[in-house]
């Protein structure tokens, strides 16, 4: 297996808050340039990258999605020198006081997230979670120098850097979801040395994290036959041990609930058994609150499948992930596409009519 | 001594070597009770520069820098070389290990954290629970530190052990004309002592004190001035700048100091009442050579001095700290200037020491 952890690293460390992905986007391209035949930026953000199989034409499209875009913080104003700022995607404020971050204006500027004291919030504040519009960040610059570097409306991604924990797994910021970016990395890898009928539509999609803009449109351009989103899913561990947990670094889920296509889901549960990768699947009664969702109803419906790669402490900056989970994912996937007929629609056809 | 024969008190008390040793510093772990890597790099600074050397049995390094004239003064400088952290206190599986805090720590601040285990530095994390699973009403509530756990990941079974020490995975920084790090309370006072020492004026015994858990009750200090048994004392700290805006933006009363104002000479905090020649004196020295200062608020929070300052028949005693804002966090930040200041400042004063200041009144 091709070692993903650098590329996986590099990921982490680009900025690319939802809505604002270029950095990130700009290190994938520059990884699967050799990977695809041809590559594409949408109109909205998402990296389009096809490698073509070798069916006869017209070929049926597969299209595996995963987001790019991070969650983070936006500044809102300035104050003495300190930035106050809201956030972008889900963030818990009780995360982020003693939080490095990068605010990325007119320079990079390193910072810290602060709590002012007890003493300087609203009465009944001691010992409570400080809420985000009372935390600040401070750069260590004079005032003057912030007020030259800084201006409302620039983002703040996370400064933590990746740490490599025992037993193959990679703590950090934003392994939601460029973990699952590694995966279809590691997907067109093993591609490489695969034949596959179907053309395969790599997609970095933007906009995961405020509203899946990236997966609707793209999905409405590629317009394909068939699509898997590779997303993060929750891992079991301190502060989540709940029923709905899965191991970690035990092998990726797959979904399965009304976002998914029962029958495609047979086929990917299928190959898995086949080449014996561990899973769970990973039952999904409503939303699935991945780009699956935004998938399955775009243009006139697309069968859609969803694998999940466990993760701790999801939307912190020290999200945690099994490595072999991610080479599992890759591997599963590239089983699943070389798998695919010319006619495996008709394999999932939801009724056969006469 | 006249004015022209002084040390000139130039800039360049704080340049890159200084920078870097302060980097070191605050880079080592030395959680209170553990303090042997910060007492490596003193002893190591400190070799050239001290003419008596020892470490006693709690771990305190007691150096001593020889006057050039008879019954000079004995001045105690004492800087805690400890910080806070924590200790882990069970092992749940899996990689997964119980801790608690090592002095005083907000529970509020260690969500989403990495930090370092033990002697070699195991990297591992404190999560939280993913906002996707929280209520509204949860997150009104602080997450108590006995629902988090040290996670060195799945592999990390037996890696860790109860009583292994941890502290915040911190890099220093420079951030313009300030400082980033974890643990510059102390490892600010540390380094000032350390060119004190440097520049040990003739007119008095210096002895330093580089002491031990300061942050669970001063207690280093106090067996380190039973053992120096000094004629005064000085406690080089930090101390927090509180100087942030208030959430409504009216004045902040309560600053306690601010960044770029000097060094703080303390009268008054929760422990000890300093006393009065030490004050003036050293208002005096800063005012003759033009070295700002401020006064730290009165109030609540203490140094070494209270343990000092009680010791056998009592010392004389002051503290004088180099401001700093998010103590007790995974990193503070302090501005140069001050620090540098703050080592004119205690060179000036101790250079001018009368020799009789603290001799009672006959």
């Amino acid at each position: 297996m091709n070692d993903i952890v650098p590329f996986l690293k590099q990921l982490l460390d680009a900025s690319g808050l939802s809505g604002n992905e270029g950095p990130v986007q700009a290190i994938i391209a520059e990884k699967w340039k050799p990977l695809v035949d041809e590559l594409a930026v949408s109109r909205v953000g998402s990296l389009h990258g096809l490698r073509r199989g070798t069916g006869a034409e017209p070929r049926r499209r597969i299209l595996l999605a995963a987001h790019m875009d991070a969650i983070g913080l936006i500044v809102s104003g300035i104050v003495d020198g300190f930035l106050r700022f809201t956030q972008i995607g889900g963030v818990d404020p009780r995360i982020l006081p003693g939080q490095m971050v990068v605010i990325g204006g007119r320079e990079q500027i390193p910072g810290v997230i602060v709590q002012p004291p007890d003493s300087l919030l609203p009465p009944g504040s001691a010992d409570r979670p400080v809420p985000m519009e009372h935390l600040l960040i401070d750069t260590g610059l004079e005032p003057e120098e912030v007020n030259r570097l800084v201006r409302p409306g620039d983002l703040v991604s996370f400064g933590q850097h990746p740490i490599e924990l025992a037993g193959d797994t990679l703590a950090g910021h934003s392994l939601d979801d460029r973990a699952s970016v590694a995966a279809v990395t590691a997907c067109l890898l093993e591609l490489q040395s695969r034949v596959h009928a179907w053309d395969v539509w790599a997609v970095a999609t933007s906009q995961e994290e405020t509203s899946f803009a990236g997966a609707q449109t793209s999905a409405f351009e590629i317009h394909p036959d068939l699509a898997v989103a590779i997303d993060v899913t929750f891992a079991k561990g301190p502060g989540y041990n709940d029923h709905g947990g899965f191991g970690l670094n035990k092998g990726p889920t797959i979904g399965f609930g009304p976002n998914i296509h029962p029958e495609a889901f047979k086929a990917l549960k299928k190959a898995a058994d086949e080449i014996e990768i561990p899973y769970e699947v990973e039952a999904i009664p409503r939303h699935s609150g991945t780009d699956a969702f935004a998938i399955q109803v775009a243009a006139e419906g697309i069968p859609s499948l969803l694998l999940g790669i466990p993760l701790r402490y999801m939307h912190t900056p020290v999200e945690e992930v099994g490595l072999k989970d991610i080479n599992r994912t890759g591997r599963l996937l590239a089983e699943f596409i070389s798998r695919l007929q010319p006619d495996f629609l008709n394999e999932i056809s939801l009724e056969k009519l006469p | 001594m006249s004015p022209q024969d002084r040390t000139p008190l130039a800039e360049s008390l704080v340049g890159d070597a200084q920078i870097r040793l302060l980097e070191r510093l605050s880079n080592a772990a030395a959680v209170s009770g553990d303090e042997g890597e910060v007492r490596r790099i003193v002893l190591e600074e400190i070799r050239p520069l001290a003419d008596e050397i020892r470490v006693d049995s709690l771990g305190n390094i007691l150096a001593a820098h020889h006057a050039g004239r008879e019954n000079a003064p004995r001045v105690m400088l004492a800087a805690h070389m400890d910080e806070i952290g924590f200790m882990i206190v069970g092992d749940d599986e899996d990689g997964l290990y119980r801790f608690d805090a090592v002095g005083g720590i907000d529970p509020r601040i260690l969500p989403g954290k990495a930090v370092l285990v033990g002697e070699s530095r195991i990297p591992g994390v404190i999560g939280a629970r993913p906002i996707h699973m929280t209520t509204t009403e949860e997150r009104r509530k602080t997450i108590p530190l006995d629902s988090l756990r040290i996670d060195l990941g799945p592999g990390g079974e037996g890696k860790a052990k109860p009583g292994d020490r941890a502290v915040f995975a911190t890099t220093f920084q420079r951030l313009g004309s300030s400082v980033f790090g974890k643990a510059l309370d102390n490892r600010l006072g540390v380094a000032t002592v350390i060119e004190l020492l440097r520049h040990a004026p003739a007119n008095i015994e210096l002895l330093a004190a580089f002491t031990v858990q300061e942050e669970i009750g001063a207690r280093g200090a106090r067996v380190a001035a039973y053992a120096l048994h000094p004629d005064a004392a000085i406690a080089v700290d930090s101390t927090p700048a509180y100087d942030l805006p208030t959430w409504d933006q009216t004045e902040n009363a309560l600053y306690n100091t601010h960044l770029g104002a000097g060094p703080a000479i303390y009268i008054a905090d929760g422990g000890t009442l300093a006393d009065s020649r030490w004050v003036n004196h050293l208002i005096a020295a800063a005012g003759e050579r033009g070295i700002p200062y401020q006064i730290r608020q009165p109030g609540r929070g203490g140094t070494d001095a209270s343990a000092i300052q009680r010791q056998r028949e009592g010392v004389p005693v002051i503290s004088v700290s180099v401001p700093g804002r998010y103590a007790h966090t995974p990193g503070g930040i302090a501005r140069i200037e001050d620090w540098q200041n703050t080592i004119a400042l205690l060179s000036a004063g101790l250079e001018a020491l009368p020799a009789g200041l603290f001799q009672p009144a006959a």
